[in-house]
């Protein structure tokens, strides 16, 4: 019988702790444990992207990381990028006007690896965000809707539209 | 799919971590664990105990060391994509990077990991091989520096044992003003590729090519330098009929076949990228920009 580990980790602005299996991976961890089932999970093997999310505010994979790697850090979700109360922010709502989205299964790791891209670039090219979703699959849109929205958040978000 | 159980272990020290897997019965090493991640999910490796590499300062970082860049095994890529020292000094590693993963996977995954993972289609080995890189390794028998062309022995196999530890990796450094260029066709940005090709040149003081390093990925078990075509350069104007000489000689190799691409296309795409990976070296080199 493999010991359980104490971890706690800042999710979304608060404190969480668990005791977890070393083999828990972050994904199920924000399913599972913390009931966040925002986060998806398509392939499970680091190919799909659906399950992207920060942590510390660095896009990564949260089915190739285990909990227990995350312990002491802060991860941020889908459930963590509007201005809470349910309300959207600036790219959330350029998904919407912009048809970025139609199934939604892999809209949290598009809106977490933009919401990345754009704090480290305020304003990329059209080829960068191209670039940058390289690693997320989407099989609805044709990606135009997604790449329109996040160059019309970039631009809203230099203009200062909080 | 899940992993099946293991026990933890977050070593603060490289003298503790060589300790326990000296020690632990099938244990593995985990970096950014963006190869051993899938592994483990789909159960092609069941470890007993995983022993993560990331809490352990000395082995993370990069450092010039006179014209020696050294890089900490358990360095994110991305760190390195985005390095000022890298851009300058290292740029063809710099441009190779772009094309390993994709932005979520590189700010996990690490160079030293990605080289003793050594996959034959991967940028990061192929990097270690045109620079002839020395792969320091740890153990609790000391540490010994390994040239690569000994590191690499097979398909994902390397000279690594059980209880070794790859460390470092450090690339001696070609001259400033040195030439580069690297071209890559995968299918999908960010996969591996079908082949890759990179090329080093540094002229003489007569403007001629004194210096050539050739590399191949994907075509072989191993990163594939290009001695013969490398040694043909040698004495000539940085100009096309040479390149294209020595591009005749990288189509002239005997690569592997697989599901991705057959020999013949194969072939064909490193007599392809050769000749474009060299003409962009021999451009930058004549110190005129590259698109
Ligand atoms: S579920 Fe993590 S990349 Fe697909
Ligand atoms: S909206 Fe359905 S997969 Fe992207």
């Amino acid at each position: 019988m493999i010991a359980k580990r104490n971890i706690s980790v800042e999710v979304n602005g608060a404190l969480r702790q668990a005791e977890v299996e070393p083999r828990l991976t972050l994904a199920d961890f924000l399913r599972h444990t913390l009931d966040l089932t925002g986060t998806h999970v398509g392939c499970e093997h680091g190919v799909c992207g659906a399950c992207t999310v920060l942590v510390d505010g660095r896009s990564a994979r949260s089915c190739l990381t285990f909990a227990v790697q995350v312990d002491g850090r802060a991860v941020t979700t889908i459930e963590g990028l509007g201005p809470g109360a349910g309300g959207l922010g600036v790219l959330q709502e350029a998904f919407q006007r912009h048809h970025a989205l139609q199934c939604g299964f892999c809209t949290p790791g598009m809106l977490t690896t933009l919401t990345e891209l754009l704090n480290d670039n305020p304003d990329p090219t059209e080829d960068e965000v191209r670039e940058v979703i390289t690693g997320n699959l989407c099989r609805c849109t044709g990606y135009a809707g997604i790449v329109a929205a996040a160059l019309d958040a970039a631009r809203r978000l230099r203009e200062g539209e909080a | 799919m899940k992993p099946a159980p293991f026990d933890y272990y977050a070593p603060t020290s490289l003298a503790e971590a060589a300790g326990l897997l000296a020690r632990l019965d099938n244990a593995k090493l985990i970096a950014g664990g963006q190869s051993l991640g899938p592994m483990m999910n789909f159960r092609y490796v069941i470890a007993d105990h995983l022993v993560d590499l990331g809490g352990i300062p000395e082995i993370a970082g990069i450092a010039l060391a006179g014209e020696t860049l050294r890089i900490g095994a358990t360095t994110p890529q991305r760190e390195l994509e985005f390095s000022d020292v890298v851009a300058q000094r290292c740029p063809l590693l710099k441009a190779a990077l772009k094309h390993v993963g994709h932005r979520q996977t590189r700010n996990r995954g690490t160079f030293g990991g990605s080289v003793a993972h050594f996959d034959p289609a991967s940028e990061q080995p192929m990097m270690c091989a045109a620079h002839d890189a020395v792969i320091e390794i740890a153990s609790v028998r000391g540490t010994r520096r390994v040239p690569f062309a000994e590191f690499g022995v097979d398909f994902m196999t390397t000279a690594l044992e059980p209880d070794e530890i790859l460390a470092a990796i450090e690339l001696p450094l070609w001259p400033q003003g040195h030439g580069w260029g690297f071209h890559e066709f995968a299918r999908r940005h960010g996969d591996f590729a079908i082949v890759a090709a990179a090329a080093l040149l540094a002229l003489g003081p007569d403007g001629r090519i004194a210096r050539a390093s050739l590399t191949l990925a994907g075509v072989a078990v191993v990163p594939l330098r290009l001695r013969e075509a490398e040694a043909a350069l040698i004495g000539h104007a940085p100009e096309m009929a040479p390149i294209e000489a020595a591009a005749d000689l990288a189509g002239a190799i005997a690569p592997l076949a697989d599901i991705h691409a057959s020999a013949d296309y194969r072939r064909h795409l490193a007599r392809i990228l050769t000749g474009r990976a060299l003409a962009d070296a021999a451009a930058r080199a004549a110190g005129r920009s590259v698109p």
